[in-house]
């Protein structure tokens, strides 16, 4: 599998997403500096986490103009399958390739801590390998997670089954307003969300930080090795 | 403007030179020193920078082992840990900082430790913070803790190192001095450790990083001397953080170091550029000529004394190979980092400092750092302390524990560190609450770094020196507990007025206990920062010192990473007792908590036996005897179990003691070189102890859920989650 990643200024999840994919692909993901203006060949593009341009502004608004954004906008226009995680997703919605925003979490603190999520579809590349309800155990560690939409907006995700990851606790039980099932108070706990065409995936998880059982586990794993799967060609 | 000021001696004890001092300065000049360099001295041989009432006492320590490869003396310690690589990293604090602007004190003191450690050629890997607050029902300790938490987040999280381990303690004797230490560790190649010592003359001095601004102007005198009621005004002199450009800096040193390009590099902490000019250029043996114009400069018309002081954050100084300029050049740019050459290495042996023309300063460097003052200030010894009376026990075991699990010292942390991102980096093995010392994995090896903070001011408080020399056997403990093997320390000193014999007393104390220990453990000191003067002057003339409080920063090395344990109790297992307990209760947070005395003697603790003990622990783990580990501190035996059975969700059946000691005694006492380990045999477990001279007994069986007293009463894990998670949430709620 071709992984291309992007690195912005202040990103500093690249080394963890190297880690996770050098555990399910032998191909190193090749790292694509920010200014940069072409993608290559990839078959998958990650935007990593971190806090690109220090979060200053807004989380990933200043990202979203930076000169590879373009290139990967042609390349999610052109059906190519695209994974963001946490300001990777934030830099997302701010260029428009997922709906919604992401704002400061409801307690207005910084969270970093386990979370369980719920599989809401597993008919996507990235959670192929887990079955519908399907929980699993990760790390979260981010300021704004919070995610909001407006109303048409939240809607048209839940119909078209668009809703990718929940925040749920240990049993996979779901409730919007329990801190402990949803820790940074998302709406309809919404913890990762698709494209239209399902190509693109943002979350704000980070499954790359649970891949190995030295640190905690493997539950992170199957999203890497579902990509593996859907994409190698 | 400044220009006009005459320099006096009136001048010079407003800089916080003393007369002598300022009698010294005019010999080594030869003439009325100008503005800026009458600030150079007074920042150089301010306390902070020259360590003047501690640097006599501070050469007892001990500083060589044979895997150390830097001692102090460099930005940082370095200690060999094998296959090709080496760790390196330090304390410092930044008190005073953050109790004038919390949020950003503590910000910028994590920026400043980083830079210490990237500066070395090591990229950081972990962070931990060393904190004291004052009493939580003071309403400016909420105001000042909630930012120093928000501050070290907002600015690790954002260069993206986790924050893993640390500690805090609460009391009354931090109310207007809170204590903020922050630990850096960072992995470098062996072969490609970076110092700053200058090297060749005529070599370009590049400045790289933020510009300078007319911030933090004088920090490093501020730092020197007491608080009193204009404290809160001096706000101007704390500097403000930027964590984007640091991390910026990080990345881009990181990338140049992997070239050829620099022969030294210091980061500019206190007192700026003149402590970095002159620190690279005397260490160096050259002199050090700078062109203040070339600085990039924040604020318009900065003069030459303010762009010396300024304390402005994130900025680098290096001496570059001439031919190497162009390519750093280009490396700084893709980071978007501003570089400029602002002066050149010479042979003359002195700072010079030009600025529009004019010399602002020239000033000899071999007597500006070789003559910088150092006080054998007057010192009493700390009485001794009256031995703890009979004292009893007012309520149930079962009482007294949920009461000391809620107490401000020993209730979950998670609430604080939940706030510091813990797992970028992805190799942190344990996280705060999980094991005795945070324990990170080094990439590519098999290697881990165990890594711990430690002091217990109280026991400081009664006998410095029994209490820092704990200090440094804990820090071991906590090390070897994960089955990581002891190397090295940093320390932070803080004290209150050493001008003061009864503090000088402390400080003298605490040293000698601390080079004691560190002897007899093996465990050199390679890094350290002093910070004294922590007292605060009320209006009506009385002052209030801070506890003396040495903190130890412990860092170990596990050989095989997969050995590595933390402290979660497993189900259906032995739960074993090594060490022995006589029931010390003096200076115990029971005593404190339970019947609101702080008195009697701290424990000591026996070298040989904390040796002996801790030998037979790691190598039990090592041998894969030991499931879980933990030791034996605040709070005593059952408070320990509590922690264990709260980290593994498992519960335990207490056997009764038979001690012939009363209960509180036994359960509470804080008695050292002790620590409770989990085993699927605790028999077999107590021979090999037995065998090699350790005393060991099975204190419990795991399982269930609930904790059962050997009185039959039970505390659910539910009860004891509660008690323990309940105060912070409390203290500072949404």
């Amino acid at each position: 599998m071709r992984v291309a990643l992007i690195v912005f200024p202040g990103t500093n999840r690249e080394r963890d997403m190297l880690m996770a994919f050098r555990r399910v692909t032998p191909k190193p993901p090749r790292v694509i500096w920010h200014h940069e203006t072409e993608l290559g060949k990839a078959d998958l593009v990650v935007l990593p986490g971190g806090f690109s341009y220090g979060d200053y502004l807004r989380c990933g608004a200043m990202a979203a103009h930076s000169p590879i954004m373009g290139e990967v906008r042609r390349f999610a226009a052109a059906g190519g399958h695209i994974l963001g995680i946490c300001n990777g997703f934030q830099i997302l919605t701010e260029s428009r390739l997922l709906p919604g925003a992401l704002l400061k979490n409801a307690r207005l603190r910084f969270l970093s801590q386990e979370c369980h999520l719920r599989v809401e579809t597993s008919e996507t590349p990235f959670t192929r390998r887990w079955k519908r309800g399907d929980v699993f155990r990760v790390p979260l560690a981010h300021g704004d997670g919070y995610y909001t939409a407006d109303d048409q907006t939240l809607e048209c995700l839940e119909a078209e089954g668009r809703v990718a990851f929940r925040y749920a606790d240990a049993k996979g039980r779901v409730c919007e307003t329990d801190f402990l099932c949803n820790p940074n108070g998302s709406l309809h706990s919404i913890a990762g969300v698709l494209s239209a065409n399902r190509r693109v995936c943002g979350m704000m998880p980070h499954p790359e930080n649970l891949i190995d059982p030295l640190m905690g586990g493997v539950d992170g794993l199957p999203l890497f090795e579902g990509l593996v799967e859907a994409l190698v060609r | 403007m400044k220009k006009s000021i005459a320099v006096t001696e009136t001048l010079a004890r407003e800089f916080g030179l003393t007369s002598e001092e300022y009698a010294r300065v005019l010999a080594i000049m030869g003439r009325t020193p100008s503005l800026t360099e009458l600030g150079i001295f007074a920042a150089m041989w301010s306390e902070h920078c020259s360590y003047k009432s501690s640097r006599q006492w501070l050469r007892q320590l001990p500083t060589k082992a044979p895997w150390v490869v830097h001692g102090p003396g460099e930005n940082a310690g370095v200690v060999d840990i094998g296959q090709g690589y080496v760790a390196i990293f330090k304390i410092e604090s930044h008190n005073h900082p953050s109790f004038i602007e919390p949020y950003q004190g503590a910000a910028t003191g994590v920026g400043g430790i980083l830079r210490d450690i990237f500066a070395m050629g090591a990229r950081p890997i972990a962070n931990l913070n060393a904190l004291r607050f004052g009493d939580p029902e003071n309403p400016i300790t909420r105001r000042i803790l909630d930012g120093v938490v928000r501050g070290i987040g907002g600015y690790g999280n954002c260069v993206g190192v986790p924050t893993v381990g640390g500690e805090i303690n609460f009391h009354s004797a931090y109310d207007s001095n809170p204590l903020v230490n922050a630990m850096t560790v960072g992995l470098a190649r062996k072969d490609k450790v970076f110092l700053s010592a200058a090297v060749g003359v005529g070599n370009p001095v590049v400045y790289v990083g933020s510009r300078t601004g007319r911030d933090g102007i004088h920090g490093a005198t501020m730092s020197s001397a007491e608080f009193d009621k204009e404290a809160l005004s001096k706000r101007p002199t704390v500097q403000v953080g930027d964590p984007f450009m640091e991390k910026l800096l990080i990345e881009a040193c990181l990338e140049l170091m992997a070239t050829d390009a620099i022969l030294s590099i210091q980061d500019m902490g206190a007192a700026g550029l003149t402590s970095s000019a002159v620190e690279m250029a005397s260490k160096g043996g050259v002199g050090i000529t700078l062109n203040l114009d070339a600085v990039p400069q924040r604020e318009r018309e900065m003069t030459a004394y303010e762009m010396m002081l300024s304390e402005s954050q994130e900025r680098m100084l290096m001496v570059l190979r001439p031919d190497r300029t162009e390519m750093a050049r280009k490396i700084f740019e893709k980071w978007e980092l501003e570089c400029a050459v602002i002066g050149h290495l010479t042979e003359t042996g002195r700072l010079i400092v030009q600025h529009k023309d004019v010399v602002e300063a020239d000033i000899p460097l071999t007597p500006l750092v070789d003559q910088a003052p150092v006080y054998d200030r007057p010192f009493k010894r700390q009485p001794p302390v009256t031995p703890l009376g009979k004292v009893y026990a007012p309520l149930s075991l079962d009482d007294m524990l949920i009461r000391l699990l809620a107490s401000p010292d020993l209730c979950s942390r998670a609430w604080v560190w939940n706030q510091y991102d813990g797992t970028v980096g992805g190799k942190t093995v344990f996280r705060p609450g999980m094991a005795d010392s945070a324990v990170i994995r080094v990439e590519e090896t098999s290697l881990g770094l165990a890594l711990t903070t430690d002091c217990t001011p109280r026991y400081c408080q009664a006998n410095a020196q029994v209490g820092a020399a704990q200090a440094v056997a804990e820090a071991w403990r906590n090390i070897t507990a994960t089955g990581a093997r002891p190397l090295a320390i940093t320390n932070n000193l803080n004290f209150a007025n050493p001008e003061k014999p009864e503090i000088m007393g402390q400080i003298v104390g605490a040293i000698e206990g601390m080079a004691e220990a560190c002897q007899a453990l093996d465990f050199p000191v390679v890094s350290g920062n002093v910070s004294l003067y922590n007292e605060t002057r009320h209006p009506d003339g009385s002052t209030r010192a801070i506890l003396p409080t040495p903190v130890i920063g412990g860092l170990g090395l596990i050989d095989d990473i997969q050995r590595a344990v933390g402290l979660a109790m497993r189900a259906a297992e032995d739960v074993v007792l090594i060490g022995t307990t006589q029931g010390a209760l003096g200076q115990s947070i029971w005593l404190r908590e339970i019947l609101g005395q702080e008195e009697g003697e701290p424990p000591c603790v026996d070298f040989e036996v904390e040796r002996r003990n801790g030998d037979f622990v790691r190598k039990a783990i090592h041998a894969g005897y030991i499931t879980a580990c933990h030791d034996v501190s605040d709070g005593g035996i059952l408070v320990a179990i509590a922690e264990m059975v709260l980290a593994g969700g498992v519960g335990c059946t207490l056997e009764s003691p038979d001690s012939g000691m009363r209960p509180e005694a036994f359960w509470f006492g804080e008695d050292q070189s002790r620590y409770l380990a989990c085993t699927p045999n605790g028999v077999a477990l107590c021979e090999r102890a037995a065998q090699a001279g350790v005393s060991a007994r099975i204190i419990g069986r795991s399982g269930g859920n609930e904790l059962i007293f050997p009185s039959g009463v039970t505390l659910s894990l539910l009860r004891l989650k509660a008690a323990h998670e309940s105060f912070f949430q409390a203290l500072i709620p949404d």
